[in-house]
């Protein structure tokens, strides 16, 4: 693990307000040095709000943002160890790729052949080598994309500000930008923080990753931890899909026994129970991969039980099924791996249904 | 640290910040703008028309503007010219506002555009004098008239009357009109005159039921652009009319100067601002009746 | 879309009519008699050249320039200012003073000239070149605020905060940044500027004392017949010098948008 690190970004009870509007409501938390950090959450959540505040576009209203130790209170943007790269990314239309790049080197007392070279460098570092002489507003959008990472890069910041830099690009652009990102991290070494509404991209992309709800960081965990045990159903459905069961509590001691719909009588270990805060009431959620169709002369391995088959949805590599469990109202999607030689099932199918109560996550 | 304070810290850098940089710009028109106007208020309710002497408050000089027959003659003509201006200059333009946006390829659309503002940055005097050239008694028209043989004698219904006063107007404010139309076309989704012709409307009806209504804003901004120069227009009168068919303008030049009345000629202005501003108010009000009846 | 043939005819037929006026100043400019009539009666240089050796006619054309200049420069520093504190900023009383400063574009010139000229004579001003430039600064700043805004607007927030981050102050932020990308609205908002002051007639008529701008003195030409020739050849260099000046803002326009890679949306109002 990487918990040796030292932290490089500290919040303190950090408020924010616009007017009446409570925007950050108490975010502590810290991020290490070098680590690839996210900040998830739909759109409103003020994700980008904080990420504003360790670039210094944005007052706090109270609490502390102290970057590498230093406390950020008063210090503007132009005078912190970050730099950012913009949604819109901000490229000068009116100026050279080179001149971009080199931009934020025009204090720098070294000869200009010395700077030259950096911005060579930085260029050939995010693929864009001999691009120099062109004219910004030319570019594409993955182009464009890589003249902000090297501007950003090239004064060496401590920290790397991204502010959903991937939204703007196709899918296939998007996805490829984001294993360069994560090779680029691993490359410079320094802290990347990146905002992102797309849970995908925060999963594959990042070491840690804050969930943020309405000003608030819901769950700050590695990615795994995250898909595997969301702290609550609003986390869990924001990552991915889950579904849920309604659950009763029989016992509680040590490990926890309950009763849960189309389950039946369960056993859990402590590690699986979380303390929702949802008005849902309790109930018991699971992965559609964690469960899985019996097809004939297949033996489960954990705990089986019946169902029936609602709705099928085919996506080549995969089908979906929304799968009523016997004793349940509500169907549950299960995904299913489509493998050579095995059909698809019908819609109304008597099926098997193979689980295990080690994949099981009871909000309460 | 406090965090209303620190919030209404940061609002005050804000707006200093905003009003600070507007000063300049602010002050100049206050005090060359908004005090003159002030002054202007001041003198038609505070001095007497006959003797220019202070008469405390008083409203006889409205009365005055109000009831007397000249002034409403004038009044009247005024509003009567600038409505027909505005009704012929924007029925003109609409048709062309609309080929333009519907019937011009996207590239051509600028250039379209350009020509049609082109005549507006022409030195207005030059044109009011050409169109004086082409209606006048030996003018253009009855000069070309007459030298093809049409007529024998010079038309005389076309010089100095208030239909040339119509036309010179209508053509000095044609690229106005058509403007505000054509950017209220742009605006409106194509798709929404496929859907109507998909759901069974005639060409015609969805123009009438989709693209018209649509348009109604730049159709109303139109009428407003061209109506307010329009009723204050003082060189058409004076040079088409030739000084005998005064707007209120002209009414204007003659009480504040010619006959040296600050407190009449001020009342005359007060009163055309009222005029105005009641009128656009009208339109603006329209124009919402316009935007509420789309969103039901 | 289909092509209607009709309204293309009829939008032909409108662009003749608005040009008509315009395309009979070179005719008659050009035609051997004093009176505007037809049928022309021959070439003629003449009307320029009477035109060109007219001491008035130099007279007004200095004291025009001296003016369009003083407005332009000063009613596009007020836009400026206006246009980058209404869009870059939220203050208290934004709208109103935003009102009043567009004001003069829904203001009868005779009204506001008359305003300007009580006021200016209750000071005891001198009614010169000086009080001329006052009026149209007030008429030119709305044109300038409106070029201006949408100069500022189409400014992309985030570059600025790019430099911010970069290391540059404010202030070498408005120079590096700002500046040059705004900088063919200036120009634009300059030449706009200029050439409706070369063209304004009621303020210079009222406020400028005996001093004798353009528009004046073509005014006053009018009620000479015989001078009408030689005011069309003039009429006719005005315009050539108006498209021409039109056409280099409109140039400066269109670079802009292509430097800001920002979608053309035509004209200029």
């Amino acid at each position: 693990m990487t918990t040796e690190k030292p932290t490089m970004i500290e919040f303190r009870d950090v408020q924010k307000y616009y007017g009446d509007y409570h925007a950050l409501r108490g975010i502590t938390a810290t991020i290490r040095a070098g680590e690839f950090f996210s900040l998830l959450g739909p759109s409103g959540c003020g994700k980008t709000t904080l990420l504003r505040t360790i670039a210094g576009f944005e007052d706090i209203s109270s609490g502390a943002v102290l970057i590498d130790g230093k406390h950020m209170d008063g210090v503007p943007a132009n005078k912190r160890p970050t730099n950012m790269v913009f949604q819109s990314y901000a490229i000068f239309p009116h100026l050279t790729v080179a001149e971009n790049v080199g931009f934020g080197l025009r204090r720098d007392p070294r000869p200009a052949s010395e700077k030259a070279k950096a911005v060579a460098e930085a260029l050939e570092m995010v693929g864009l080598k001999g691009y120099g002489a062109r004219a910004a507003h030319a570019l594409s959008g993955g182009q464009r994309q890589r003249v902000a990472l090297a501007r950003a890069l090239i004064l060496k910041p401590k920290v790397l500000l991204l502010d959903e830099p991937l939204s703007a690009l196709d899918k296939k652009m998007r996805e490829q930008m984001q294993m360069e990102l994560i090779k680029l991290q691993r490359q410079v070494g320094i802290t990347f923080i990146l905002v992102t509404h797309d849970q995908e991209e925060a999963l594959v992309m990042s070491d840690r990753i804050a969930v943020m709800f309405e000003g608030q960081i819901a769950q700050l965990a590695d990615p795994e931890t995250l898909y595997r045990r969301p702290n609550s159903r609003q986390v869990a459905d924001f990552i991915g899909t889950m579904n849920f069961l309604p659950a009763k509590i029989l016992s509680e001691n040590g490990v926890v026994e309950v009763e849960a719909q189309g389950f039946g009588r369960l056993t859990l270990a402590a590690d699986q129970v979380m303390g929702s805060k949802t008005t849902e009431g309790t109930s018991i959620g699971f992965r559609p991969e964690t469960a899985t169709i019996l097809f004939d002369g297949q033996v489960a391995t954990d705990r089986e039980t019946l169902a029936t088959i609602e709705e099928v949805v085919y996506y080549g590599d995969m089908t979906y099924y929304d799968v009523r469990l016997d004793g349940t109202e509500k169907p549950m999607r299960l995904s299913m791996r489509n493998v050579f030689g095995r059909p698809v099932l019908d819609i109304g199918t008597r099926t098997r249904v193979g689980w295990s109560p080690g994949a099981l996550v009871l909000f309460r | 640290m406090d965090k209303g304070n620190s919030r209404g810290r940061f609002r005050d850098t804000e707006a200093a910040k905003g009003l600070m940089l507007v000063s300049p710009t602010a002050l100049y028109a206050t005090l060359l703008l908004a005090a003159p106007l002030f002054a202007v208020v001041v003198y038609s309710l505070m001095i007497d028309s006959k003797t220019g002497a202070s008469a405390g408050f008083t409203f006889n000089n409205y009365i005055e503007v109000w009831t007397g027959k000249i002034y409403q003659a004038i009044m009247l003509r005024s509003l009567i010219v600038s409505m027909t201006v505005t009704l012929i200059t924007v029925l003109l333009a609409y048709p062309v506002a609309y080929f333009v946006s519907f019937g011009v390829s996207q590239q051509r659309k600028a250039l379209w555009l350009f020509l049609i503002t082109i005549p507006f940055w022409t030195s207005y005097l030059i044109r009011v004098f050409m169109w004086k050239v082409i209606l006048g008694y030996n003018g253009v028209i009855n000069s070309g008239l007459m030298s093809l043989g049409i007529i024998d004698e010079p038309l005389t219904v076309i010089n100095y009357s208030v239909g040339s006063m119509v036309a010179t107007l209508a053509h000095a404010y044609a690229p106005f009109a058509i403007l505000p139309i054509f950017v209220s076309l742009e605006k409106i989704d194509r798709s929404l005159l496929e859907a109507g012709q998909d759901l069974g409307e005639s060409k015609f009806l969805t123009f009438w039921r989709v693209t018209l209504p649509l348009s109604m804003p730049g159709v109303i901004a139109a009428v407003l652009i061209v109506f307010i120069p329009t009723i204050g227009d003082y060189v058409t009168p004076e040079l088409i009319g030739g000084g005998k068919i005064p707007m209120i303008a002209n009414m204007i030049e003659v009480k504040m100067l010619k006959q040296n009345d600050k407190a009449m000629g001020s009342a005359i202005a007060v009163t055309a601002m009222v005029i105005v501003a009641a009128v656009s108010v009208l339109f603006l009000l329209l124009n919402k009746r316009f935007l509420k009846g789309q969103s039901k | 879309m289909k092509k209607s043939p009709a309204l293309k005819t009829y939008a032909i037929a409108y662009l003749i009519f608005l040009y008509a006026p315009i395309a009979l100043l070179p005719i008659f400019a050009f035609n051997d008699s004093r009176v505007i009539a037809f049928p022309l009666s021959g070439f003629t240089t003449s009307w320029f050249v009477e035109m060109w050796n007219d001491q008035q006619l130099w007279i007004a054309f200095k004291n025009s320039l001296t003016i369009a200049v003083s407005s332009a420069l000063f009613s596009t520093l007020l836009g400026i200012f206006g246009a980058r504190a209404t869009t870059r900023y939220k203050f208290p009383g934004k709208g109103g003073i935003l009102g009043l400063i567009m004001l003069p574009l829904v203001l009868p010139e005779m009204i506001m000239s008359m305003a300007l000229l009580v006021i200016l004579i209750g000071m005891g001003v001198k009614l010169s070149i000086f009080t001329i430039i006052i009026g149209h600064v007030l008429i030119c700043t709305p044109y300038a605020v409106a070029i201006l805004s949408s100069a500022f607007q189409s400014l992309d927030r985030s570059l600025e905060e790019a430099a911010y981050d970069l290391g540059e102050t404010p202030a070498s932020t408005f120079r590096l940044i700002i500046l040059p990308l705004v900088m063919p609205g200036i120009i634009s908002s300059l030449l706009i500027a200029f050439t409706i002051s070369l063209d304004e007639f009621i303020v210079a008529y009222f406020l400028g004392g005996n001093q004798t701008v353009l528009s004046v003195y073509i005014f006053g030409q009018f009620r000479f017949p015989q001078r009408v020739p030689s005011i069309m050849a003039l009429g006719f260099v005005l315009v050539c010098l108006s498209i021409l000046l039109l056409t280099i803002a409109e140039y400066f326009r269109r670079r802009g948008i292509a430097k800001t890679g920002a979608k053309d949306t035509g004209g200029f109002l």
